[in-house]
Parts: structure tokens; C-alpha cells; sequence
């Protein structure tokens, strides 16, 4: 009884302190910190939700989490009989534990697939500038530049693009480009838009998505301004996004509006970078969220 | 692909053949690459006596505007299948951008 309500009760802080997380200011002085702290936020919930539920469903056994669920699944009887409450927490347990991973891993194909489909209209309809080796060229009016991240990830890049930006612009948007590829940032957004689709009427969630975007672009404009000139970046940001390439439904234009200045702000201002007490302790939280959880699941009273 | 593109009407494997000029290809080759285009979906294939006629199942331009669309990510749906460098914002919200990088290029 005691590990499933120290588990509900984590859940419950990751929970609510996603919530707080999402208007949380700091972010932006130190995005890499950030997104390490969703993702321990992310991956805890997932467990101690779980992980409540699937406690108190194998208590007849008097064993630990996953003690007990090793015990269910070889058939043994438990030392006290099933009741209906323990029943339905099971069947509500195991129920999310396989929607949490049946959804990343229908996520993770899907992306590989648009990825694949992606990949191969661009092998047929993109062609190399000399200019810019390396990077695949759309005929496009439009104004985009994205990469399609894998092993062999590809930048790409439209005329319209091409046509918008200066010499030095192009190189800071590329050096932002081969910063996610790097640090390959899909494999950090893939979990959260796995999630958002999984709960489509979670705020917390789809503000979550938002924030992790807007904190991946970050880092990779942080990283970016190392090799080229971050008003540079600023000013190709700002081109961008007054391109109006094409007609932008509606709902989703306040976001973008506001996360572009965000970022063009901290690239032409930058904020003083996070106190170090500060980031040991937001790495300390993370470190120990991240092993709670599976200690609770473990852990035998 | 692009030769199919640029003709009206379907081809056979040996009308593309004799299109692909610069290239000394092997007959075999050309078909082996229509077939597999063909499998994939971006070719439709119809029976003319013993040849196959190949065309194209859409436009250059449709599959340009299919990979502009996710590219600026606005088939809906948020994936992460790519990561993009910035979108476009429209009405008074791009007028203050439109500001911000008029004072930004004046200093």
C-alpha cells in the first residue's frame, strides 16, 4: 500500500509540476537543462502512473512491483484472494502500460515511415547547388529549411529560401540545421509528440510539446551561434518568419509569433546564463526523479 | 523521373532508354528502376501488348508541394519527422517582426 501511494504521489508531483514547469522563465537561459528536466518529467509520470496502479494491484501478493507482476505472470496464487478492486487496478495497470508503449513505438514507425516517403520524393525532385554542398535544394517560392533527420541525415533547403537570405544567413541557418542533426533533437521531440497524441485533450501535454519545441530550437540556435554570427541568425529568424511562404492556418499563429521573438531576443540580448547552484540542482532533480521511480517499482517493503 | 515528367504521355521501358541520352544503360537497369518506382507508388503502369507503358502517378509540382507542406509543417499533426528552422507568421504579428528586423539591420 505504502509504495502505491508514494507512486501515485509521484505521479502526481511530475504532474503538477509539469504544469508549473510550462510558464517556468528560466528555460530559456539554460534549454539544455530544460529539456533534461521534461524528459525525466516525461519518463517518471509514465512509470509512477503505472506503477500506482500495478501496485496496488499485485498487493495480495506482498511483494514489490515487478516482483508481484513476475509472480502474476508465472501463474502463482497470491497469499490473500483477488478482490474486484485489485482486479480493475490491474486490468487499468497493464491496460496503460501497453497504450504508453504500443503509442511510442506506433509513433517512432510513423516517423520513420513520412521519413522514408520524405527521403525518397527528395531523392527524385531535389538537386544540389554548388554552392552549397551538401545540402539537397527544393524548387520552391517558399521559404523553408529543415533537416530529415536519421543516420544520414539531409538539410534542405527551398529556392525561396535561397532567394530570402543572404550569403551569411544561409550559413548561420545551416549551422542551426547541422546543430540538430547532431545532437539529433528528433529523438528528443519524438517521445513528446507521441505523448500529445496519446492525450489530444491535455493542455499540460500539448504545452509540453510546445515548450520542448521551442527549448530544442534553442539549444540548436545556441549551439549555432558558436561558428557564425548570432544577429545574423536574428535577422534570418525574422526574415523567416515574415516570408509568409504560404497561407498559415489558423490557431497556431500566436505560438509561433511569440516563441520566433523569444528566440531572436536571447540571440541579440543575450539573458546571463543560469547561476550554477541553479543547474546543479535542476540536474539533481532530474537524476533523482529519473531514479525514483524505477526504485519504487523494484523496491519490496 | 524527370523524363517522364517532361513527356505527355506514357513510355515504355524502351522509349525511356532512348531518352536517357548522356548514359550508356543497359536496358535491364531501366527496367529494374521503373519497376521499383512503380512498386513505391510513383509510377502507374498500364499493359500495351507486350511492353509496359510507364507515367507518372503525380506532377513534379504536386510532390514538391507535398514535401513544402510537411516541410513547413502544416499537415496538422506536430510530428517530429523533421526539424525545421523557423515558420512564417502572418497579419499584425508580422508586422512586429517585420520592425524588429528593420531595427536590427539599422544598427
Amino acid at each position: 500500500m505504502i509504495t502505491a501511494a508514494a507512486l501515485a504521489a509521484l505521479a502526481l508531483a511530475c504532474a503538477v509540476g509539469s504544469w508549473r514547469f510550462t510558464t517556468a522563465r528560466w528555460t530559456s537561459r539554460a534549454p539544455r537543462i530544460a529539456i533534461i528536466l521534461w524528459q525525466s518529467l516525461g519518463v517518471t509520470w509514465g512509470l509512477a502512473t503505472t506503477g500506482a496502479m500495478l501496485a496496488y494491484a499485485v498487493e495480495p501478493y506482498g511483494m514489490g512491483v515487478l516482483p508481484g507482476l513476475i509472480a502474476f505472470a508465472d501463474g502463482r496464487a497470491p497469499g490473500e484472494p483477488w478482490d474486484a478492486l485489485h482486479v480493475l487496478a490491474m486490468v487499468a495497470g497493464l491496460t496503460a502500460l501497453t497504450v504508453l508503449v504500443a503509442v511510442l513505438l506506433t509513433a517512432g514507425v510513423q516517423t520513420l515511415r513520412t521519413r522514408r516517403r520524405h527521403r525518397m520524393l527528395l531523392a527524385l525532385i531535389s538537386h544540389d547547388n554548388p554552392v552549397l554542398p551538401g545540402v539537397r535544394v527544393l524548387d520552391h517560392p517558399g521559404a523553408a529549411a529543415y533537416c530529415v533527420p536519421g543516420l544520414r541525415s539531409q538539410v534542405v533547403v527551398s529556392e525561396g529560401a535561397l532567394k530570402l537570405l543572404s550569403q551569411d544567413e544561409m550559413a548561420a541557418v545551416l549551422a542551426h540545421e547541422a546543430a540538430h542533426v547532431r545532437e539529433r533533437h528528433d529523438l528528443v521531440l519524438l517521445p513528446f509528440a507521441a505523448l500529445r497524441r496519446a492525450l489530444p485533450w491535455s493542455k499540460v501535454v500539448s504545452d509540453a510539446q510546445s515548450q520542448v519545441e521551442l527549448l530544442v530550437e534553442m539549444a540548436a540556435d545556441d549551439r549555432a551561434r558558436r561558428y557564425c554570427s548570432p544577429r545574423r541568425l536574428a535577422t534570418a529568424l525574422l526574415r523567416f518568419g515574415t516570408a509568409g511562404a504560404m497561407p498559415t492556418p489558423q490557431g497556431m499563429l500566436g505560438v509561433h509569433a511569440n516563441s520566433l521573438m523569444a528566440r531572436v531576443d536571447r540571440l541579440v540580448k543575450p539573458a546571463p546564463e543560469l547561476p550554477i547552484r541553479l543547474r546543479y540542482g535542476m540536474l539533481a532533480l532530474s537524476v533523482t526523479l529519473l531514479t525514483s521511480a524505477p526504485f519504487l517499482w523494484v523496491y519490496q517493503p | 523521373m524527370d523524363i517522364l515528367w517532361a513527356q505527355s504521355g506514357a513510355l515504355t521501358a524502351r522509349e525511356v532508354g532512348r531518352l536517357i541520352a548522356d548514359r550508356d544503360l543497359a536496358p535491364t537497369t531501366i527496367m529494374t528502376v521503373l519497376d521499383r518506382l512503380t512498386r513505391k507508388g510513383f509510377l502507374e503502369r498500364t499493359r500495351d501488348g507486350r511492353a509496359w507503358r510507364y507515367a507518372p502517378a503525380a506532377t513534379r509540382d504536386a510532390y514538391v508541394a507535398e514535401l513544402m507542406l510537411e516541410a513547413l509543417d502544416m499537415t496538422g499533426d506536430r510530428s517530429a519527422a523533421l526539424t525545421r528552422f523557423a515558420q512564417a507568421v502572418s497579419g499584425r504579428e508580422a508586422e512586429i517582426l517585420r520592425r524588429a528586423l528593420t531595427e536590427l539591420e539599422d544598427e
